[in-house]
């Protein structure tokens, strides 16, 4: 059984002018010790299903799956109290922005054992000590010291790398990267995901990595799902995303990479085309409300 | 070919005052770059946040003076600091930034915004400064009856096309570009890539290009310079850049852009399974 499964999801908001389809019949699941990457612009819809699934949309979203479940508990019926005991502890997410994610109040030795004593129940040594090891696995230097700072006296990088601790201190069975590296540097974004990707083998944990960047997926992911406006155009491994893409989306998408340039113009995405495929892909189960 | 731009040695530093229990402190933000472009082409300025990049720009663009070192445009020498700035000047060099929400007024209509560089450095009429922006608005591929409608109509990619109309307004012979893709999507980075592209065939603009995007700057750039720390490590043509890095700094640089090839793809898999 797969540790995460997600068949149909549809998630709407209410807005001034009628119902927002954000999500439109997303199915998606992962593996025990796998990466999927969620690829897609912005608008696709890929930061909306993780969040339906750990269920941190506002109350205006309207969420309708077939199936969601996670690690044999439904999440579709799961009760907000149940809920809480899983986010955070069996299923972690870092988000894109680390200095905005971190709360400037507390230091960052509190927020790491905040996590431990709500999930795990720790007394205060053993949390202290806990979370020193967690600095250290994810490579901050001088640990002890480095308990006692607050995020504003971090770089961005450094930030990022306390959301993992943070996200890591449970030992999740899932751990959902939300572009955990956008507002970062590229040489530190590649030591942030060779961090993510050692951690996901080290623990056997599964893995979701949502970004934009092809990239990215390419230097992390073991299979790729492609979304455009709220629907999944393409599934596919890696490699054969790459080597043969089936959607015409993807392929538009791979010859806009500046890498893949041959002309002296880069080839655009024809929106109509894409359009009429994002139709074409599923037609909604459900017929939207009258 | 005339040279549109030269800076020997530029130096900036920046005075930190102390606040009440810390001393005051100098930073050098550039320490002494050169570089040249001449008409029609490409000067990519690569570099990680804080190198200095932003400051080298701002210098170009004659909003902030150097403390040190030459600048000519147009052959000319510039001194901002002592001479000021003359509507003339202004007109030589403009500036797109990174982000085009917040580099246009939410409150200003589209055709106000193309109109205003001229309204302030020129003494066109009104029934000109209309005509020209209407012609500008079809250069950068948005239509005339944009012209009424306010910068929160606009996507993205749309509003980094305004903010390329309205440098362009006074006829620059050097534009700067402050990261201008990095904040937009794949597709769309494609399509104002395209442009500034068209731009500069057309009227042979002269850009400075400032990224961290290596893919980008490998595809649009004519020479590279990267900076780490205020220095220039690495200068030369692109194809001397990016085929014999020399400096280590730009070898970590590249080794670290992420490679969307199916080879590195395989090679990577390869690895994983040996693991």
């Amino acid at each position: 059984m797969a540790l995460l499964e997600i068949e149909n999801l549809v998630v709407e908001f209410e807005t001034a002018s009628g119902m927002f389809r954000a999500v439109d019949g997303v199915s998606l699941s992962v593996e025990r010790k796998e990466v999927l990457a969620v690829v897609g612009e912005s608008g696709s819809g890929k930061s909306v299903s993780m969040l339906a699934v750990m269920g941190l949309l506002p109350w205006t979203a309207k969420v309708t799956a077939d199936r969601m479940m996670f690690d044999g508990v439904d999440l579709a019926t799961i009760s907000p109290k149940e809920r809480r005991k899983l986010v955070g502890k069996d299923m972690a997410m870092i988000f894109q922005e680390p200095m905005a994610s971190l709360n400037p109040c507390f230091t960052v030795g509190f927020q790491i054992e905040e996590v431990l004593r709500v999930h795990m129940g720790m007394d205060r040594a053993r949390r202290r000590a806990r979370a020193i090891e967690l600095l250290t696995l994810v490579g901050i230097p001088e640990p002890e010291q480095r308990l006692s700072s607050f995020p504003h006296q971090m770089s961005g990088g450094q930030c990022q790398r306390v959301m993992i601790a943070i996200a890591l201190a449970c030992n999740p069975k899932l751990l959902i990267a939300d572009e955990p590296t956008t507002a970062l540097d590229v040489t530190i974004q590649k030591q942030i995901l060779d961090l993510l990707v050692r951690l996901q083998a080290e623990y056997g944990m599964g893995l979701i990595m949502i970004t934009h960047n092809m990239g990215v997926v390419a230097e992390t992911a073991d299979r790729v799902i492609v979304q455009y406006k709220g629907r999944k155009m393409e599934e596919a491994d890696v490699l054969s995303l790459f080597e043969s893409p089936r959607s015409n989306y993807t392929r538009a998408l791979l010859a806009a990479l500046p890498d893949n340039a041959t002309g002296d113009r880069l080839p655009t995405i024809d929106g109509f085309l894409v359009e009429a495929e994002a139709a074409a892909v599923n037609t909604p189960m459900m017929e939207p409300p009258l | 070919m005339t040279r549109v731009l030269e800076a020997r040695n530029i130096v900036r530093d920046y005075h930190v005052g102390g606040g009440l229990f810390s001393p005051p402190r100098t930073v050098h933000a550039v320490k002494g770059v050169s570089f040249s472009v001449d008409k029609g082409r490409t000067l990519a300025i690569v570099g990680e946040s804080g190198c200095g990049k932003s400051t080298l720009a701002r210098i170009v663009t004659m909003i902030d003076a150097p403390t040190a070192g030459e600048l000519f445009i147009d052959g000319q020498k510039v001194d901002v600091a002592k001479d000021g700035l003359t509507p003339e000047m202004r007109r030589k060099v403009q500036i797109v930034f990174q982000n085009p929400y917040g580099s246009l007024n939410p409150r200003q209509k589209i055709g106000d915004v193309l109109g205003e560089p001229l309204l302030i450095n020129t003494g066109v009429g009104a029934e000109e400064r209309r005509e020209r922006a209407m012609t500008m608005l079809t250069k950068v591929g948005l239509q005339p009856e944009h012209y009424h409608r306010y910068p929160h109509m606009f996507s993205g990619g749309q509003r980094q096309r305004i903010a390329i109309a309205r440098a362009l307004m006074l006829n620059p012979s050097l534009l700067v570009l402050d990261e201008p893709v990095s904040a937009l999507d794949l597709s769309v980075q494609a399509q104002v890539l395209n442009l500034l592209a068209d731009l500069q065939d057309e009227f042979q603009l002269t850009y400075v290009f400032i990224s961290h995007d290596l893919s980008v700057v490998r595809y649009i750039a004519d020479e590279v310079m990267v900076m780490y720390y205020g220095e220039a490590v690495e200068y030369g043509t692109r194809d001397e850049v990016f085929a014999n890095p020399r400096h280590d700094y730009t070898k970590t640089l590249f080794a670290a852009t992420p490679r969307a090839d199916v080879a590195s793809i395989k090679a990577r898999l390869a690895k994983k399974k040996a693991a």
